[in-house]
């Protein structure tokens, strides 16, 4: 058995007595690229922010690259969910992409000549190296997309960690953006939250499922079972006004 | 025009200009590109507090307000943003609570209390050279921290939670950024007083963004304005005797709203051409 990338063992998440996450454990190996789906309110953030370190579950073991989070968290390029940032802020989109850099960098000292150098590689794997003197708030959606990716990369990471990343492009750049981890995957294993079910099963190769526990499967697996076990299921969790989209009633509807 | 340079005082009151100056472009920068004006402003008024208690314990004033200023810097920041209070609740807090405990201490010091007219609006023109050494030190130490950690402290301006993930220091470059604040009012007050503090801190900076989209190059260009208003309105308050701090402001806001109105025409003529 090959050594795991990231390995969660028994992880519990409460917040206010509320349990997030359920004794989840979650690996990912080299050359994976992995898909969390899940309904809103499932866990899923969660999951994403125990992996960096940025939660402390309540019980349970991480360990990325053998290491805890707050030290293996270097080898993760993570691409959050809400590209937002303050469009005033005076950066350039070469000045973005090497705060990738810092993780590889110390306290105290300068970026240096290999710094920009990642940083400029970043950009070209992105297409965005024509861009790089451009002010960041003028980017486009998708560009700004691929810049974050390209932040991400700079630092050289062996795990790649996006939170939702398409809910920030429009349909017509999806297909460019998987045909990007496509190549990307060659080199870093992918882990790709969403809850758009339909596009995650067809580009991924392993589908965790995630609501309050963590199932893995092969995308052939998920169908109405499945994804029933997962959207459907919390009956509760509705009772307790946590809202969530209930995928399954949308097929039931007919409407697709 | 330059016949007030004859005068030992004006020379020492440029000093001061020059040198404060430094100390307000870089952190004014900072402040600006973090949206911590009002914060910046609540640090600054509190530094009264230290002011009223220099007064009552018989040491330098300034010196109470480096010390006072510094310890409601970081309660701002530990308050505001670790125990999740409101954060503008709380900057209002600090800048009534500061200048209080300052009025509380003025009125407990036996006697008058000379130049606290100054400290509040800033007297320029009668700096010690003592003073001059003090702001010359916090300059060293300013530009020393942030040409060290220039790079940590603009990723944590920029991306709180990316800074992390990085592994950064992030809540300890918080509180550093807020100690600069903390620092540069105190170089400030002399000039144009901590009432007045924030115009310096802020402005410049605030100009300077609209000329460039570096941060460094930002913070050359708003020392060299900060400089430029100090010295100009310095001039203008001799020429025709007028308060030399509220001149530098004023001169300031002028400079600002004409060069925002600027840039306002000139987008809507990019806009009608195009």
């Amino acid at each position: 058995m090959p050594e795991a990338l990231i390995d969660l063992k028994d992880v519990t998440v409460t917040f206010d007595g509320q349990t997030v996450l359920d004794k989840v454990n979650f690996k990912v190996y080299e050359k994976d690229y992995v898909g969390i789906i899940g309904p809103n309110g499932s866990g899923k953030t969660t999951l994403l922010k125990v992996i960096l370190g940025l939660i402390v579950p309540d019980s349970g073991k991480v360990s990325i690259m053998g290491s805890p989070p707050s030290v293996g968290r270097k080898y993760v390029g993570y691409v959050p969910q809400y590209l937002e940032f303050d469009k005033t802020f005076p950066i350039n989109v070469r000045e973005f992409a090497l705060m990738g850099r810092l993780s590889s960098s110390s306290l105290v000292r300068r970026f240096d000549e290999e710094d920009r150098r990642k940083a400029d590689e970043a950009l070209g794997r992105v297409g965005l190296l024509d861009l790089k003197e451009k002010q960041l708030g003028v980017l486009s959606g998708g560009e700004r997309q691929r810049a974050y990716i390209a932040r991400a990369l700079a630092g050289q990471p062996k795990i790649l960690l996006l939170d939702e990343p398409t809910a920030n492009i429009d349909v017509k750049m999806e297909k460019g953006f998987y045909e990007l981890l496509a190549e990307l995957r060659k080199e870093v294993a992918i882990v790709l939250v969403s809850h758009d079910v339909g596009i995650i099963t067809v580009n991924v190769d392993k589908i965790a499922c995630v609501n309050r526990q963590l199932f893995m499967h092969h995308p052939s697996e998920i169908n109405e079972e499945t994804l029933e076990e997962t959207y459907k299921c919390p009956v509760e969790m509705i009772a307790h006004g946590v809202p969530h989209r209930v995928l399954k009633d949308h097929e039931h509807g007919g409407e697709s | 025009m330059l016949d007030f340079l004859g005068y030992g005082f004006m020379q020492n009151a440029l000093m001061a200009g020059i040198l404060a100056s430094i100390v307000c472009g870089v952190v004014g920068t900072l402040v600006v590109v973090r949206r911590i004006v009002s914060l910046s402003g609540s640090v600054s008024h509190s530094a009264f507090g230290g002011i009223g208690m220099g007064y009552f314990f018989g040491i330098n004033p300034l010196i109470g307000a480096l010390f006072f200023s510094m310890a409601s810097a970081i309660g701002i920041g530990a308050v505001a943003k670790y125990a999740r209070e409101r954060e503008d609740t709380v900057i209002g807090i600090f800048w009534a609570g500061g200048m209080a405990v300052g009025v509380l201490f003025i009125g407990l010091t036996p006697g008058y209390a000379p130049d606290l007219f100054g400290y509040l609006f800033g007297s320029i023109i009668s700096v010690p050279t003592s003073d001059l050494i003090l702001i010359l030190l916090l300059d060293l130490i300013v530009v020393g921290i942030v040409a060290l950690l220039y790079k940590e402290l603009v990723a944590v301006a920029f991306d709180e939670e990316y800074a992390t993930v990085s592994g950064l220091p992030v809540k300890l470059l918080y509180y550093l950024t807020l100690i600069l604040v903390a620092i540069t009012i105190v170089a400030m007050i002399r000039i144009v007083g901590l009432i007045l503090a924030i115009a310096l801190l802020t402005m410049p900076a605030a100009m300077a963004g609209k000329l460039t989209h570096d941060v460094h190059k930002m913070m050359v260009l708003a020392v060299l304005i900060s400089a430029f208003l100090i010295i100009a309105g310095l001039w203008v308050s001799f020429v025709i005797n007028l308060e030399s701090g509220a001149t530098i402001v004023l001169l300031a806001v002028a400079a600002y709203a004409a060069l925002a109105a600027s840039f306002r025409i000139g987008n809507r003529r990019k806009a009608t051409t195009s």
